[in-house]
């Protein structure tokens, strides 16, 4: 288990909330971010900020080199083969649609297929609903099994030689399902198509190898992983990219411009138009060295562990359904349910006015809900500073909620 | 310490209209029919309205949500039963200054819907209590400019 004080690194946790003490299970939506996060952005501000790529001048070298350092600290963090492979974007939407517009609009075409799940999140969801509209191409759902997983064969059966794209989330939103993206990635290469990962909850969590996945492209946010909103990361495999047009245009990322022609800079800066978001990669710089330093294995088995404590308070509720695979081994730090007969938002307000806050409503999975057969899930997601005390008092507060609403309950 | 309590959110006559809503359903003979998402959170409603000569004839709503979205669905269609459009709408623009916490005409007889009133102290929520309140002005204006 990670030690209690990691709580003591996260200023925000320390605080009331509705006149108790703040225990913050909505680390899906958004992470919380530790004190060496908020000083590098700070640090970054008051000594070094200064536009990247272009100064002559000593701010703007330091500026450039603190950006590039985080570059190559990503570049670590995943195992890529090369700095060059990791582009900085606001966060998984824009990588993701980054790839549909690019790739997607390049080497997609009418009769072609787009093989994505039924538990995506809309954001590798709609990327790809927008691309089969506009190039003629159909796309095609992995339909999930009762317990929450995905089956090999019904991807097997789903991904044919009309396949250009495969996208699927390596780590459930609602669901908590680690999915077996390296079998799938096999899958998809068999047929002649690139393998999409939507990593956005996934690189919080889990030792990412983008090589050992042998992903092509591979998404994610840095404002999920304690670094600051607004950062995020598209991992490609270098000949796909210096294959691939910009789909934004503008300053940084020309080489020469002419009146009528321009042509782009090498990788990965072709991807980065305009003044990129310096103080949030340096901020993502300091998250991935805060998260080394714990080691994304113990985060892993921390919150694995926290899962399955949970799983098991809540089970002792009568009347909880929770979602998602039964084995903790199969799963992250993300417990989806439901309190029989008392709506989720009414469950996630009586838990925030104890204090507790946790998410409630589609989780932007829509698909997802209705193949569940819900129309609202409340959930609970767990990070490095979640404790089983945490969790206990998750479990009061849904008795409490229970007993509230028990005259509601038929 | 925080003044806020649940009871202040979820009176009785909130949770009576969430157990046993009037007003569910859909009226057979079609009318105005008005479908309606918050994309936020997934609640829904139908409601289907019979606007006869400028007045509320009937009203009846279906739909998914919390209780609060729920409630005041049902209390929305009880209070505009009889009454003309324009009413109808002036009671919506009431009940949306009352979301935000402001001092209502006294004149106005708000009946039920009052006990909603504690739904200002929670902002995450005042979406949940409008829902169908923009569902049914949205139909009047459609009845008053058909296109
Ligand atoms: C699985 C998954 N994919 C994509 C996203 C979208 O991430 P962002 O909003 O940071 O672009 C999220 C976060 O909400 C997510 O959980």
């Amino acid at each position: 288990m990670i030690s209690k004080d990691i709580k003591k690194r996260f200023p925000i946790l320390d605080q009331q909330v509705n006149g108790h003490p703040l225990v913050y299970l909505d680390s899906g939506a958004t992470s919380q971010k530790p004190d060496v996060v908020i000083e590098a952005v700070k640090r970054y501000y008051e000594n070094d900020n200064s536009n990247v790529h272009r100064g002559v001048h000593t701010l703007g070298n330091r500026a450039t080199d603190e950006y590039e350092g985080a570059r190559q600290k990503v570049a670590d963090f995943i195992n890529a083969s090369s700095v060059q492979e990791v582009i900085f974007t606001r966060g998984t939407t824009t990588s993701i649609n980054t790839v549909a517009q690019s790739y997607g609009r390049a080497n997609v075409s009418e009769g072609d297929e787009i093989v994505i799940t039924m538990m995506e999140h809309h954001s590798n969801i709609i990327p790809w609903q927008q691309l089969a509209k506009e190039t003629g191409a159909t796309l095609k759902y992995v339909d999930l099994e009762d317990d929450g997983t995905l089956s090999l064969d019904k991807v097997e059966e789903t991904v044919t030689d009309k396949t250009k794209i495969v996208s699927v989330m390596y780590v459930s939103n609602v669901l908590g399902t680690k999915n077996p993206i390296k079998e799938i990635a096999e899958i998809a290469h068999r047929h002649g198509a690139v393998m999409v990962v939507d990593g956005a909850q996934a690189a919080p969590h889990l030792k990412v190898d983008v090589q050992d996945l042998d992903c092509d492209f591979f998404a994610f946010s840095g404002h999920k992983m304690c670094a600051p909103t607004g950062i995020g990361v598209l991992y490609g495999k270098k000949a796909l990219l210096e294959d691939m047009e910009p789909v934004e245009f503008g300053g940084e990322m020309i080489d020469f411009v002419g009146l009528y022609e321009s042509t782009w800079k090498e990788l990965p800066w072709k991807f980065e138009g305009g003044t990129p978001i310096i103080a949030g990669a340096i901020g993502l710089g300091a998250a991935i060295d805060f998260l080394e330093e714990i080691g994304l294995d113990n985060i892993d088995r921390h919150e694995k562990h926290l899962a399955a404590y949970a799983m098991e308070k809540m089970s002792e509720i009568d009347g909880l359904t929770i979602y998602g695979p039964a084995d903790p081994d199969l799963r992250a730090g993300i417990v989806t349910f439901n309190l029989d007969g008392v709506h989720p938002h009414d469950v996630a307000t009586v838990l925030d006015m104890n204090g507790i806050a946790v998410r409630a409503g589609h989780h932007c999975a829509q698909p997802l809900m209705k193949r569940l057969g819900a129309t609202a899930t409340a959930r609970a997601s767990f990070y490095v500073y979640n404790t089983e005390e945490d969790v206990d008092r998750l479990a009061d507060g849904l008795r409490i909620a229970k007993e509230y609403f028990s005259d509601v309950i038929h | 310490m925080s003044s806020i309590n649940l009871d202040q959110l979820y009176r009785r006559v909130i949770m009576d209209h969430y157990k046993n809503p009037r007003n569910k359903g859909e009226l057979a003979d079609g009318g105005l029919t008005i479908d309606m998402n918050n994309p936020t959170c997934g609640d829904r409603i139908h409601l289907t309205m019979q606007v006869e000569d400028g007045i509320v004839q009937d009203a009846k709503f279906d739909g998914e949500g919390c209780s609060i979205s729920m409630a005041s669905a049902s209390m929305m269609t009880q209070a505009i039963k009889g009454k003309s459009a324009e009413d109808a709408v002036r009671l919506s623009k009431a009940f949306s200054d009352m979301m935000l916490g402001k001092d209502l005409d006294e004149d106005l007889d708000l009946g039920d819907i009052e006990a909603l009133s504690g739904v200002s102290q929670f902002p995450a929520r005042i979406k949940c209590a409008t829902l169908a309140w923009k569902a049914m002005e949205k139909g009047v204006d459609s009845d008053a400019n058909p296109n």
